[in-house]
C-alpha cells in the first residue's frame, strides 16, 4: 500500500484556494441520488451531516447515545481558537498555523494545518450566525481569552461550556436537516464494522443497542467521526462510551492508523482518589490564565501536607515552588500541555507532590482573587470551581485546587490525506478520529476548531470531489455478499464474547489494561517499559478471551457493549506501545525517558523521525507494517521548542 | 458506607416493572452515585444476575444523559446537581435509597432506569435553531450583541436536555425545555428573523407529541439541574401570543 497525502500544488497560502477552484462538483439532481453515512454526532459528525444535508445529499447519521446532542464534544469547556485578531494583538492566519505546527512539535502536515488556520475564522462567523451565545464585551463584540501555547488572545468561549454551545449549534443545524428530510438520524446504534465492496467503503454494520439486532446500512461513502480513543487508559476525561472501535475496525479493513502513540495527557484534572473511580474530570486549561501552579519547595513540608498535618495555606510564599514560572519564564503557567504535565509529574516524582496520594500539585487563585476580586474570578470560572467543590468537597476560593495530569485527547488516529480520505477509497475520517493537524501535541482550543473545520468547511468540498465520480453508481443493496459476510463476522465476534462466560467482569479487565497503559505508555515511556507493556497487553488479551464474563441478555446489554469496546482496546493498546517503541525520540506528548536533555526537556530527532507513522493491519497477532509519510517543512523553521 | 437500594427493575416497555431491594456494603463515600451503581452492577454480573440499566455518559453534568429519580426527586434532592454529580457523601450511612426512572407519558421506559427521550429531539427539530446554511454568513463582529442579553441567552442555552423538568411536572409538560431554547434565540439578534415561526412551531410540536400543558406550579425550575429559570416560560408565552396575533402559522 502507498501513502499519498495528495497535497495540492502551489504556495502554502494558495493550496486550499486552488483545490476548491479545481475540485469536481456534483449537480443538485445527482446529489439526491448519492448517500453518505456519518458515524458520530460530535462536532465533526454533526457539522458534516448538517452540511451534506444542506447540499442535498442523502445522509444517515449514527451515534451511541440516546440523542445526537450528547456526543462528548458537549463536555469541552475552555474554548475554540480562530485567527480573527479582534483584540489587535498581532494574530494572523500564519501565526495560528505557526503556533499549531510548533505546538505539535513539528509532527503535523503543514498544508493541513494551514488550511485549518485559514478556515478558523469562517467557523466563528458560522457559529455566531447560528445564535451561539459566545462571551461578549460591553461593546457587544466578541470576547477572547488566551490559552496554553500561544502569546495572543485568540480563544472564543461561551462561559466554561464552549463545547456544549458549539455542539448544540451543529446539532441544531442537523436537526433542521432532519426536519427537512435530508438527514436521517439513528441514535442508540453502534457501528461494529465497515463494509468494503470492490475496494471502496460502501456501508456499515451497526448494532441497535435497544433491540440488540444487527443492521446493515449502505451508502456511496462513509465518514468516521467517532471521536478519540483515550479510554484505552480506562481513566480519562472522556465519556464512558467514548471508544476506538469504529476507527479500529476501519483499520482492520485496510485504513491505516497514524501516530497511535501520540496521546495528550492534560495537566489540569482532578486527581485520582480511588479504584472504584470511573472517570477523571478536567478542570479547564483556561484556569491556567489566572491560577498559579506550585508545590512546596521542601519535601518534608510536602510530606506533612500529605499526612494532613498542615494545610496548603500554611505554606508561606517563599516556601512555594512555582515550578512552571521558574522553569519557563516566557510562558510561565501557560506552557503547552505536554510540558506542564511532565513538569508536574517531575515534581511529584521528586517527592514534592501533595494530596494523600502524593500525586497532585496546587493550582492557586489567591493572587487572582486579590488582583481581580472574587466576583470577577467567579464570573470567569464559577462553574468550574463549583464542579471542583462537588467532587473534592473543598472550596477552591479558600484552599488551592489540587490537580494532576490525566489522559485527555488522542492526536493519533486514522491516517487521512489532504481530502480527509483514509487509505480505503470512500472512507473518510474527521475530528478526533483522524490523526491530522495536531502532530505530537494538540494546543488548547484547537480540537473544537478542527472538528468544525473538518465538518463544515473541508469535507463538504472533498466529499463532493470524491462523489463526482460516483454519480453513475446506483444505490447499493445490503443483500450483497460483502454485507452478508461482514454481518456474519460481527455476529461471530459477539457470540465468541458471550460464550466465554468466565469469572472477570469487563470493567475489571479494562482497569488492568488502563494500569498497564498508564504505567508504561503514559507520560514517560522507556524501551524496557514498552516491551513489557506489549507482553502484558498480549497476556491480558488472552485472558479476556478466556475469562471475561458477559451476561447473555435479550435486547439492551450494556456489558456486551463495553466488552466489544474493550476487546478492541486490548488490540489498540498494543499498537500504541509498538508505535511508542518505534519512535526513538521525545516529541510533544510522546516522551521517551532515554531522549531528554540534561535539564529534562524533550529531545526530538528530526533527522530520523520527522515522519508520520502509519500502520497497516496484518492480523491481530502479527506485526503491523509501518509506512512513513515524510514531513516537509517549507514554511516554518523547525526549531527545538523553547518556552523558556 | 452500607446502603439499602430499592431499584425499579423492568425488562422492557411491554412488561410490568417492580422494585427490587439490594444491600450494598462498603461503598466509599467519595464515590459518585453512578459509581455506586457500577459497584452494584459488578456484583450482579458476578452473581450471574442482570445488571441495572441506566443512561449515563459524560459523568460530569453536561451531556444530559443521566437522569434518575432518587428518593422522589429527579437527580436527587440537591439543587443544581445532575445524578452523575451527586456524591455518596450526601447520604447517611445505612440509608435506604429509592431509585426510579423518569416517569412521563412522553418518555416510555426502555429498560430498568433507562427511558426513551427522543421526543425532546423532535421538539428541537420543529424549530430550535437559526436556519442558516453553512457558509455565506457575515463576519462574526458584524452582529454586535448586548452583553446582558448574551449572558441571559447563555443561561437559557445551558439546558442539557435531561428531561427532569418533564419528569417532575405533574402534567408532563416540556415548557421549561422548550422555553429555554426559544429564549436563547429570542434574546439574540440572530434569532429575530424566525422568532414568530419558531415559537409557534415548537409549541405545536409539543402538543403533537403528547406533552402536557403548563399550570405554573414551577416544580420544573426547582428540579432543573442547570437552574433554568421559569422567566423563560413567561418570555415564551409573551412571544407566542404576540406571534399568534401578528403572524399566525400557516397550516
Ligand atoms: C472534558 C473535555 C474538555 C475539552 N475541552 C476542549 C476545549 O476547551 N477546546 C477544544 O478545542 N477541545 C476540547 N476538548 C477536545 C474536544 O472536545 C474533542 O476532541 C472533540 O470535541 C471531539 O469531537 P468529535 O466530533 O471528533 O468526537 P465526539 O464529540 O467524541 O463524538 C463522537 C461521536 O461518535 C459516536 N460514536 C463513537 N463510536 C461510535 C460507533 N462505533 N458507532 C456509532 N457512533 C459512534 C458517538 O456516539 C459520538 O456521537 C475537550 C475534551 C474533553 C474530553
Ligand atoms: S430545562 Fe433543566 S430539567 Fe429541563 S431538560 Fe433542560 S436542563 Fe433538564
Ligand atoms: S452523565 Fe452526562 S450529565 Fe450526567
Amino acid at each position: 500500500m502507498e501513502l499519498n497525502s495528495r497535497i495540492p500544488e502551489g504556495p502554502l497560502a494558495e493550496k486550499w484556494i486552488n483545490y476548491k477552484a479545481s475540485q469536481k462538483l456534483v449537480n443538485p439532481a445527482n446529489k439526491r441520488k448519492l448517500d453518505i453515512i456519518v458515524i458520530g454526532t460530535g462536532l465533526a459528525g454533526a457539522s458534516a451531516a448538517a452540511s451534506f444535508g444542506e447540499m442535498g445529499f442523502n445522509v444517515k447519521v449514527f451515534c451511541i447515545q440516546d440523542s445526537p446532542r450528547r456526543a462528548h464534544s458537549i463536555a469541552a469547556q475552555g474554548g475554540i481558537n480562530a485567527a480573527k485578531n479582534y483584540p489587535n494583538d498581532g494574530d494572523s492566519v500564519y501565526r495560528l498555523f505557526y503556533d499549531t505546527v510548533k505546538g505539535g512539535d513539528y509532527r503535523a502536515r503543514e498544508a493541513n494545518v494551514y488550511r485549518l488556520a485559514e478556515v478558523s475564522n469562517n467557523i466563528i462567523d458560522q457559529c455566531v450566525a447560528q445564535g451561539i451565545p459566545f462571551a461578549r464585551e460591553y461593546s457587544g463584540l466578541l470576547a477572547n481569552r488566551s490559552f496554553g501555547g500561544a502569546q495572543v488572545s485568540r480563544t472564543f468561549y461561551a462561559k466554561g461550556q464552549t463545547g456544549q454551545q458549539l455542539l448544540l449549534g451543529a446539532y441544531g443545524a442537523m436537526s433542521k436537516e432532519i426536519e427537512r428530510g435530508t438527514v436521517k438520524m439513528y441514535a442508540r446504534r453502534e457501528m461494529l464494522d465497515v463494509v468494503i465492496v470492490d475496494g471502496r467503503a460502501r456501508g456499515v454494520i451497526v448494532r441497535n443497542l435497544v433491540t440488540g439486532e444487527l443492521e446493515r446500512h449502505a451508502a456511496h461513502a462513509v465518514v468516521i467521526a467517532s471521536g478519540g480513543y483515550g479510554r484505552v487508559f480506562f481513566l480519562s476525561t472522556n465519556a464512558m462510551s467514548s471508544n476506538g472501535s469504529a476507527a479500529w475496525h476501519a483499520y482492520k479493513r485496510g485504513a491505516m492508523m497514524a501516530n497511535p502513540c501520540f496521546t495528550q495527557i492534560h495537566p489540569t484534572c482532578i486527581p485520582v482518589h480511588g479504584d472504584y473511580q470511573s472517570k477523571l474530570t478536567l478542570m479547564s486549561e483556561s484556569l491556567r490564565n489566572d491560577g498559579r501552579i506550585w508545590v512546596p519547595k521542601d519535601e518534608k513540608k510536602a510530606a506533612l501536607l500529605r499526612e494532613g498535618k498542615i494545610k496548603a495555606t500554611d505554606i508561606p510564599e517563599e516556601e512555594r515552588d512555582y515550578y512552571l514560572e521558574r522553569r519557563y519564564p516566557a510562558f510561565g503557567n501557560l506552557v503547552p500541555r505536554d510540558v506542564a504535565s511532565r513538569a508536574g509529574k517531575e515534581r511529584c516524582d521528586a517527592g514534592c507532590g501533595v494530596n494523600n496520594t502524593g500525586r497532585a500539585v496546587y493550582l492557586d487563585f489567591k493572587e487572582a482573587i486579590q488582583r481581580l476580586g472574587r466576583k470577577a474570578v467567579e464570573e470567569k470560572y464559577g462553574n468550574l470551581f463549583e464542579m471542583y467543590e462537588r467532587i473534592v468537597d473543598e472550596n477552591p476560593y479558600v484552599t488551592p485546587m489540587m490537580i494532576y495530569p490525566a489522559v485527555h485527547y488522542t492526536m493519533g488516529g486514522l491516517w487521512v490525506d489532504y481530502e480527509l480520505q483514509t487509505t480505503v477509497k470512500g472512507l473518510f475520517a474527521a475530528g478526533e478520529a483522524n490523526f491530522s493537524d495536531h502532530g505530537a501535541n494538540r494546543l488548547g482550543a484547537s480540537a473544537l476548531m478542527q472538528g468544525l473545520s473538518d465538518g463544515y468547511f473541508v469535507l463538504p468540498y472533498t466529499m463532493q470531489n470524491y462523489l463526482a465520480d460516483q454519480i453513475g453508481v446506483p444505490r447499493f443493496s445490503t443483500d450483497l455478499p460483502e454485507f452478508e459476510q461482514a454481518e456474519k463476522e460481527v455476529r461471530e465476534r459477539i457470540e465468541k464474547i458471550l460464550n466465554v462466560n468466565g469469572t472477570e467482569t469487563v470493567d475489571s479487565i479494562h482497569k488492568r489494561l488502563g494500569h498497564i497503559m498508564w504505567e508504561y505508555v503514559g507520560m514517560s515511556r522507556t524501551k524496557e517499559g514498552l516491551e513489557k507493556a506489549i507482553g502484558e497487553i498480549k497476556k491480558l488479551r488472552a485472558e479476556f478471551w478466556q475469562n471475561v464474563k458477559v451476561p447473555r441478555l435479550k435486547g439492551m446489554n450494556n456489558e456486551l457493549e463495553k466488552a466489544l469496546r474493550v476487546a478492541d482496546f486490548l488490540e489498540m493498546g498494543e499498537l500504541m506501545a509498538r508505535d511508542a517503541l518505534m519512535r526513538n525520540e521525545s516529541c510533544g506528548g510522546h516522551f521517551r525517558a532515554e531522549y531528554q536533555t540534561p535539564d529534562g526537556e524533550a529531545m526530538r530527532d528530526d533527522v530520523n523521525y520527522s515522519f508520520v507513522a502509519a500502520y497497516e493491519f496484518k492480523g491481530v497477532d502479527s506485526e503491523p507494517v509501518l509506512h512513513k509519510e515524510e514531513l516537509k517543512f517549507e514554511n516554518v523553521e523547525v526549531k527545538q521548542r523553547n518556552y523558556k | 458506607m452500607n446502603l439499602t437500594l430499592r431499584i425499579w427493575r423492568q425488562k422492557n416497555n411491554t412488561v410490568k416493572g417492580k422494585f427490587v431491594e439490594y444491600h450494598l456494603d462498603n461503598v466509599p463515600k467519595e464515590a459518585s452515585f453512578l459509581e455506586m451503581l457500577d459497584i452494584l452492577n459488578e456484583q450482579l454480573v458476578m452473581k450471574g444476575e442482570d445488571p441495572v440499566t441506566f443512561d449515563h455518559d459524560c459523568r460530569e453534568g453536561i451531556c444530559g444523559a443521566c437522569g434518575l429519580y432518587i428518593n422522589g426527586h429527579p437527580h436527587g434532592k440537591f439543587k443544581n446537581t445532575t445524578t452523575c454529580q451527586l456524591h455518596m457523601r450526601k447520604f447517611a450511612d445505612g440509608a435506604t435509597i429509592t431509585v426510579e426512572p423518569w416517569r412521563s407519558a412522553a418518555f416510555p421506559v426502555i429498560k430498568d432506569l433507562m427511558v426513551d427521550r427522543s421526543s425532546l429531539d423532535k421538539l428541537i427539530q420543529a424549530g430550535g435553531y437559526v436556519s442558516v446554511h453553512t457558509g455565506g454568513v457575515p463576519d462574526a463582529n458584524a452582529i454586535p450583541v448586548n452583553k446582558h442579553c448574551a449572558d441571559l441567552s447563555m443561561d437559557a442555552a445551558s439546558c442539557i436536555g435531561c428531561g427532569a423538568c418533564v419528569a417532575t411536572c405533574k402534567n408532563g409538560s416540556a415548557m421549561l425545555f422548550v422555553s429555554a431554547k426559544v429564549s436563547q434565540f429570542a434574546l439574540l439578534p440572530q434569532g429575530q428573523v424566525e422568532a414568530r415561526d419558531r415559537v409557534q412551531k415548537m409549541v405545536a410540536r409539543m402538543d403533537e407529541l403528547g406533552f402536557g400543558n403548563c399550570s405554573n406550579t414551577f416544580a420544573c425550575e426547582a428540579e432543573c439541574p442547570k437552574g433554568i429559570s421559569v422567566t423563560n416560560i413567561a418570555r415564551m408565552n409573551r412571544q407566542f401570543l404576540a406571534a399568534k396575533i401578528a403572524e399566525p402559522l400557516k397550516k
